[in-house]
């Protein structure tokens, strides 16, 4: 039990640190592919040290909501990251949550971040507010969808148990994640506001979802809450490997097998970071309105996922 | 000369040596029925604009400058010294609203029967009573506090949220105010407030000599800095009856045409950008970057800042900068080409550009739309083509344009004629003449007035010029296509939702300094 909770903590901490990282990685790759000279991969870690130097301005009619709401939604996406099982599996804290569990932690973050932003009462807060929650209640049951095809295999909707099946028992092709594999995509980019649905270095206040809603926020929240965008990637992205690339994640009490699930780690972490600033540069970002269309899509894939694993699965 | 104008026939004095402009007063009682004429003729109003004429033991002066088949038409209506006002114009050429406001906030000189008498380009700097075009303003007075109440036009009903944008904006751009009026992200209305960047600018003219009048007269708007540098010296030179070498004019093209080359190239890749496409964004600024590059090696400016002078201009270009330039052009064009493949090939980007910020003809024509925005709503002006002056009367310009209107008839005129400017530079490159490159101005000795008329890479940019007797300018009058532009703005993105907002704007991408003043 102590060496679970050692694990844990090593495993939660790991993805903080790591998150930035993951995030400067797609950075750099998406600098070379437009032909530019990149920033150092550990630019967001330099972009976080000088935010927190930085004194916080804040709104003098915001209330203490927006003060909380970084420190809340670090915490949602810091347990949501040590949930997901990225280097060992079945860890203590993976029991206190099963998917739906966790989907309904990315949702009580993504409520505090909105009524954060409407908090200051400015037209771009509420814009963004506005534009999230229509992004955000297509792509979470589209999100269900790809979990229950998991599930369904499964048999639970515990996570360790999913990658158990999917990781460690004989080797067999299901074609119903397939499709969960393309809906999940397309969910994470919409969730983590990529092109094209979202564009995360756009200036232009009128077009923005994710950014619109932290224009307020400056220093140690800032900080906080680009922190917490990184660590989202970075779920995300452990989540997607979880379910579709599952190989190399230690089973439970393996520790051996430790080094390489981490090295595993980073090169599929790597591939899917290249892999993502890829079609986001040969993407243009879709019109507002379009954005139901992409994520109906995804849901599709869902569901079609699921019916081809009572197709040909069962 | 006797001019046939429709059903009027008109005896027009010829500005001389000044182009296709032509010149005559006109009692202000009868400027509807001409503006109402030259409407019917299918002309357009370009400008509007007023002069403090007291000093000349006249009154007030009202100037108007109509486009026509004839070409441009340059009317000067006296006005009572005490009383200053001439009828309204705004009822027959709407772009003449914010003109006409923006002459009452500057000489308060009144349009009767103007049915929208807000302020302009007065936001509180300067009290109600005071106008400071006026010989006699006195600019020692305080400046007003008045908070600066504008009434915007509300838009009522259940649902309607408004969204005031700027006059900062998130970006390294000029300040506007646009307050929107919405429901879910549809626009249903939108109204601009600009003048933030008032400057003064046609205040500073006055008492500098003619070659500083040169340097400020680029800076109206630095974008257009060539075609405003050269619309003045073309006043100036008119009203002065001075000559120009032929290897300067030429060479004033040559500018013009660089200077358009590289604003196309940055507004292809900022449409590229703006919807999200950054590779696209990043080729064409590289492109315009080399551009830049060369243009500043060549003639020490990147963006050709005071080349253009009174009687010429202040630099040559060596044969061996000729060939330079003209390798440049040729692998611009390659690889534009190429880009232009990438762009119509493109699903995503074409869904975004097509079909967005629509201005359909009849409405362009009726709001006088004007300059590469009214060429891709079937506006085919283009005064290089039609009313070409040296040295584009051997050049035989290509006016390029297209019909629907929205962004992507702006991207693809924006194409055209970047490809027309590079075959434009190389033709020029090519018959450059020999000789000198600047004549002196001849001396002034009487009050002379001369209008300047240049198709920027915006449209029509027009610089009025009076001279004193002393030798130094007495009222000058820059005008921007982004006045008349502007307007089409507001109406363009109207049914299309907020987050198109910036790709229609920078479609057009006007100017707020130009028309700020």
């Amino acid at each position: 039990m102590t060496t679970g909770i050692l694990l844990q903590i090593a495993q939660t901490l790991l993805a903080i640190l790591l998150a930035p990282l993951l995030m400067g990685w797609v950075n750099q790759c998406r600098a070379w592919l437009q032909g530019r000279s990149a920033p150092p991969i550990t630019q967001p870690y330099r972009t976080l040290r000088k935010l927190f130097h930085k004194d916080a301005v804040i709104a003098h009619d915001a209330s203490p909501l927006f003060r909380f709401a970084p420190y809340m939604i670090f915490a949602c996406m810091a347990l949501a990251a040590g949930i997901v099982p990225t280097i060992a599996n079945d860890l203590p804290f993976s029991p206190a949550a099963d998917v739906i569990a966790l989907v309904g932690i990315f949702a009580l973050a993504r409520v505090f971040l909105a009524l954060a932003a409407m908090d200051t009462g400015t037209s771009f807060g509420s814009l963004g507010a506005r534009r999230e929650m229509l992004v955000s209640f297509l792509a979470e049951p589209a999100l269900l969808m790809v979990f229950f095809t998991a599930s369904l295999i499964s048999q639970s909707t515990e996570l360790p148990i999913i990658v158990e099946t999917l990781a460690h028992r004989e080797f067999v092709i299901y074609p119903s994640m397939a499709f969960a594999a393309v809906a999940f995509w397309m969910i994470s980019v919409a969730e983590n506001a990529r092109i094209p649905v979202d564009n995360p270095t756009t200036h232009l206040e009128l077009t923005m979802i994710h950014e619109a809603m932290i224009l307020e926020y400056s220093a140690r929240h800032l900080a906080l809450i680009e922190w917490a965008v990184a660590l989202k990637l970075f779920t995300y992205s452990a989540l997607g490997i979880a379910l579709f690339l599952p190989w190399g994640i230690a089973a439970q009490g393996d520790f051996n097998a430790l080094p390489l699930a981490i090295l595993a780690l980073v090169a599929k972490m790597a591939l899917g970071g290249a892999v993502l600033s890829f079609m986001e540069a040969i993407s243009a970002k879709v019109r507002l309105f379009r954005a139901p269309e992409f994520l109906g899509t995804a849901f599709l894939l869902g569901v079609l996922g699921m019916l081809i694993h009572f197709l040909l699965e069962v | 000369m006797e001019a046939h104008l429709g059903d009027i026939e008109l005896t027009l004095t010829p500005q001389e040596g000044g182009g296709a402009i032509w010149r005559f007063a006109l009692e202000a009682q009868r400027l509807p029925s001409f503006a109402r004429a030259i409407r019917e003729e299918g002309g357009q109003l370009l400008a509007l604009w007023g002069s403090d004429d007291r000093h000349l033991e006249r009154g007030f002066a009202v100037h108007v400058a109509f486009l026509s088949s004839v070409g441009l038409i340059w009317t000067t209506s006296d006005l009572d010294p005490e009383r200053p006002a001439y009828p309204d114009l705004a009822c027959i050429f709407p772009q003449a609203d914010r003109m006409q406001r923006a002459t009452f906030d500057l000489l308060g000189i009144r349009a009767d029967g103007a049915v929208d008498e807000r302020k302009w380009l007065r936001h509180g700097a300067w009290p109600a009573d005071a106008f400071p075009l006026r010989k006699d303003f006195d600019a020692s007075r305080p400046a007003s506090h008045d908070t600066d109440a504008y009434p915007f036009i509300r838009v009522e009903g259940d649902g309607v949220h408004e969204i005031p944008v700027g006059p900062i904006h998130a970006g390294t751009i000029e300040p506007g105010h646009f307050r929107f009026s919405i429901i879910g992200d549809r626009i249903l209305k939108l109204e601009e407030r600009l003048g933030y960047t008032h400057k003064g600018t046609e205040k500073r003219f006055e008492g500098l000599d003619l070659d500083t009048g040169a340097r400020l007269a680029g800076r109206v708007s630095g974008d257009s800095h060539s075609a405003y540098a050269w619309a003045y010296c073309l006043a100036v030179e008119t009203a002065t009856a001075s000559a120009v070498p032929a290897r300067a004019v030429w060479l004033r093209a040559l500018f013009l045409e660089m200077e358009r080359v590289a604003n196309h190239l940055g507004d292809l890749g900022y449409l590229g950008n703006d919807v999200a496409l950054a590779f696209g964004f990043m080729q064409f600024w590289r492109l315009k970057e080399d551009w830049l590059r060369l243009t500043a090696r060549l003639f020490g400016h990147r963006y050709l800042f005071d080349r253009i002078v009174p009687g010429g201009v202040a630099l040559d270009l060596a044969d061996a900068g000729k060939a330079e330039l003209a390798a440049l052009a040729d692998r611009i064009e390659t690889e534009v080409g190429e880009l232009k493949a990438v762009y119509d090939e493109h699903a995503g980007l074409q869904d975004r550009f097509a079909n967005t910020g629509i201005v359909k003809p009849d409405l362009a024509a009726r709001m006088g739309l004007t300059g590469l925005a009214g060429r891709a709503s079937a506006q085919a002006w283009d005064a290089r083509a039609q009313f070409p002056q040296a040295p584009y009367d051997e050049l035989d310009v290509n006016m390029a344009t297209a019909r629907k209107g929205d962004v992507l008839a702006r991207a693809e005129v924006r194409f055209a004629e970047v490809k027309e400017s590079l075959r434009l530079i190389r033709e020029i490159l090519r018959r450059l003449p020999a000789g000198d490159i600047r004549a002196p101005l001849a001396p002034v000795s009487r009050v002379c007035e001369g209008l300047g008329w240049v198709e920027g890479w915006r449209g029509d940019i027009l610089v009025a010029v009076r001279i004193g007797a002393d030798g130094r300018l007495d009222r000058v009058h820059a005008h921007d296509p982004s006045w008349q532009n502007w307007p089409l703005v507001e109406l363009g993105v109207l049914g299309n939702i907020v987050p198109d907002f910036p790709l229609i704007n920078k479609s057009f991408n006007l100017s707020y300094s130009g028309q700020d003043l």
